[in-house]
């Protein structure tokens, strides 16, 4: 620890305003801050801060993050190998291998073009770099099939941190959840890429699959008609999907540990399952097909659903702020996610467009909750008077 | 009168100019939005579209100009209604007769032509307090800049979402997915809202290069 703070003490006046380097400045700043913590004071307001920073924050929700990703990856080879029909003759860790190969560059991709793109408008515009694209790189890659072609990745990535992120002023101002940004950017413009049957299991040109194989989603085949699907297969996470998606199992630690560090809102998870459930009930109860028919609670571990109301719904810069805005806008994102995902046959999931939307509504939202309370004090303090 | 003014002084050539950049109608005034998002999925239609938006601005110009002084103020909108009407039906039927697939292709849109708020808006700025001719120059200018805007984005947009451009194939079969490459049109800029971020994208390139139209 020493030896590192050292060298930043040593660097440090070699970035300095006017000194050789300046222009590294924000380099030196960025990654100082990841070691420690700044020993400036706020010169104004409030003076007393809790160490746990955006770096930190960030920090723990990739943490959090951690054990989707590994099954994802184990999934992957999971998939690939039970296509071809080897599943029986290959040990554990070179089916996790393959999918960490397969899996790997997408990660790679997603930070190194993210991170570059923040890095230049830092500079450009002479701001701190800051760590808002630490998670989203890591979201990316996770909510994306594992076929998709890694220009594609970069492309989206490019997309979503400049017109999601970047246009609006950076990190903390953006309307949309940037990783489903690049995710809805994809949807849209390589539909064939980013959905039906043959993008979400890993198969090499020569691969041989086994007969009987077809590749589709859980989601896929309930929107064809036949909603059953293995209950335990589908909360462990054995179905083809996104990376990251699969494994309710995995996203519930993950939810764990940004629950109990405070990092995630409880309240929007909590209200986005209250609403999927709602939705899904109220569907079984008008069912006139046998996706409608699915029983109500098979919506939370098939598709996207977990992962979206565990890590997309709760980030707090697309989210409501108030409270009571939290309960609404988690609610709204269950409602209508299961309402696409059923009943609009051209979208065989919804959470991501449900995010989306009650994203834009979020700080609506919020005026409302607020201009209530207001409302509701100035009246309680007309009759005190 | 005291001096005639050269027909093209510098003041003219302004009125020409400043449509092609600080004035533009669509990247600085924000106007004939619906229509530079609708047309401009392929070239062919976009330059269609801007030749006859650009006729249709110049005529009416020296037409309401030529009537400024006879048009009474209270009924001006309606007279001014009645003469782009006319001159979007002689177009139509120029269109139908000479590029009968382009104009199946713009279908309504040369109608909606009539309430572009770029011709009602020169003919009342402009044309109803200048001369004939300074009009027509102001009607070429604002043709212009509305056709610049729309051709450019056009040409994006054929390029990157089928891979064309002006019809003739530039990316070649071989690199797409299907024919065994790696490529694939970008299938979202045929639609509207990509047309609109690359609009967005003109404007942050203009106004970069161009601080003055930066509002504060």
């Amino acid at each position: 620890m020493k030896a590192i703070r050292n060298f930043f003490e040593k660097t440090k006046p070699l970035v300095q305003k006017g000194a050789k380097y300046q222009w590294l400045h924000a380099v030196h700043d960025g990654f100082f801050t990841l070691f420690f913590v700044q020993k400036n004071t706020s010169k104004s307001g409030t003076h007393i801060h809790d160490f746990i920073d955006l770096k930190r924050t960030m920090g723990i929700v990739v943490l959090a993050l951690i054990p989707a990703l590994l099954f994802g990856m184990y999934n992957t080879g999971f998939q690939h190998y039970q296509a071809i029909g080897e599943l029986e003759s290959t040990g554990f860790f070179s089916v996790f291998f393959y999918g960490f190969l397969k899996v790997l560059p997408i990660i790679i991709v997603s930070y190194v073009v993210g991170l570059g793109i923040e890095f230049a408008f830092a500079q450009m515009r002479g701001h701190e770099i800051n760590e808002g694209f630490l998670v989203s790189g890591i979201l990316i890659p996770l909510v994306m099939p594992v076929n998709t072609p890694l220009w594609m990745i970069a492309l989206a990535t490019a997309f979503a941190v400049i017109f999601g992120k970047e246009v609006f002023g950076g990190t903390g101002m953006n309307v949309w959840n940037p990783a489903l940004l690049a995710r809805a950017f994809l949807f849209f413009a390589y539909p064939a890429q980013m959905s039906g049957d043959s993008v979400w299991v890993a198969l090499g040109s020569s691969d041989k699959v086994v007969d009987g194989f077809s590749g589709a989603t859980p989601m896929a085949l309930a929107a064809a008609g036949h909603p059953e699907i293995n209950v335990m297969d589908a909360f462990l996470g054995f179905i083809p999907g996104s990376i990251g998606e699969t494994s309710a199992l995995a996203i519930l630690i993950g939810a764990v540990i940004l629950i109990v560090t405070g990092i995630g809102s409880w309240k929007i998870m909590a209200s986005t399952v209250a609403g999927g459930l709602f939705m899904g009930l109220l569907l079984n109860i008008f069912a006139v097909n046998p996706y409608m028919e699915m029983p109500f609670w098979h919506h939370l571990i098939i598709g996207g659903f977990a992962f979206g109301a565990v890590f997309m719904a709760t980030d707090p810069v697309s989210a409501a702020q108030t409270n009571t805005g939290k309960w609404i806008y988690g609610f709204l994102i269950g409602v209508v996610a299961i309402l696409i995902r059923v009943l609009n046959p051209a979208y065989p999931e919804g959470m991501m467009l449900a995010i989306l939307l009650m994203n834009t509504f979020a700080p609506l939202i919020d005026y409302y909750v607020v201009e209530a309370n207001i409302k509701r004090r100035l009246k309680r303090a007309k009759i005190a008077a | 009168m005291s001096e005639r003014e050269a027909l093209f002084s510098k003041k003219n050539l302004k009125l020409l100019s400043d449509p092609l950049n600080s004035s533009n109608p669509i990247t600085v005034q924000v106007l004939g939005i619906c229509s530079a998002l609708a047309v401009t999925a392929q070239m062919k239609p976009a330059i269609v579209m801007a030749l006859s938006v650009t006729a249709v601005v110049a005529l009416a110009n020296v037409i309401i100009s030529l009537l400024r002084n006879t048009i009474p103020n209270r009924i001006r909108i309606i007279v001014q209604l009645v003469v782009i009407a006319a001159l979007v039906i002689l177009v139509d039927q120029v269109l139908k007769a000479y590029v009968y697939d382009v104009s199946k292709q713009l279908s309504v849109f040369v109608g909606l032509i009539i309430t572009n708020c770029i011709l009602m808006g020169r003919l009342e700025a402009f044309a109803l307090g200048n001369k004939p001719w300074q009009s027509f120059l102001d009607g070429i200018g604002n043709g212009a800049g509305y056709g610049a805007i729309l051709i450019i984005v056009g040409f994006f947009r054929e390029l990157l979402g089928s891979g064309s451009i002006y019809g003739f194939r530039v990316i070649p079969e071989s690199w797409y997915i299907t024919h065994g490459g790696f490529y694939a049109n970008n299938g979202m800029m045929i639609l509207p809202p990509m047309a609109l971020i690359t609009i967005g994208i003109i404007i942050w390139v203009q106004r970069s290069r161009n601080r003055k139209l930066i509002e504060n």
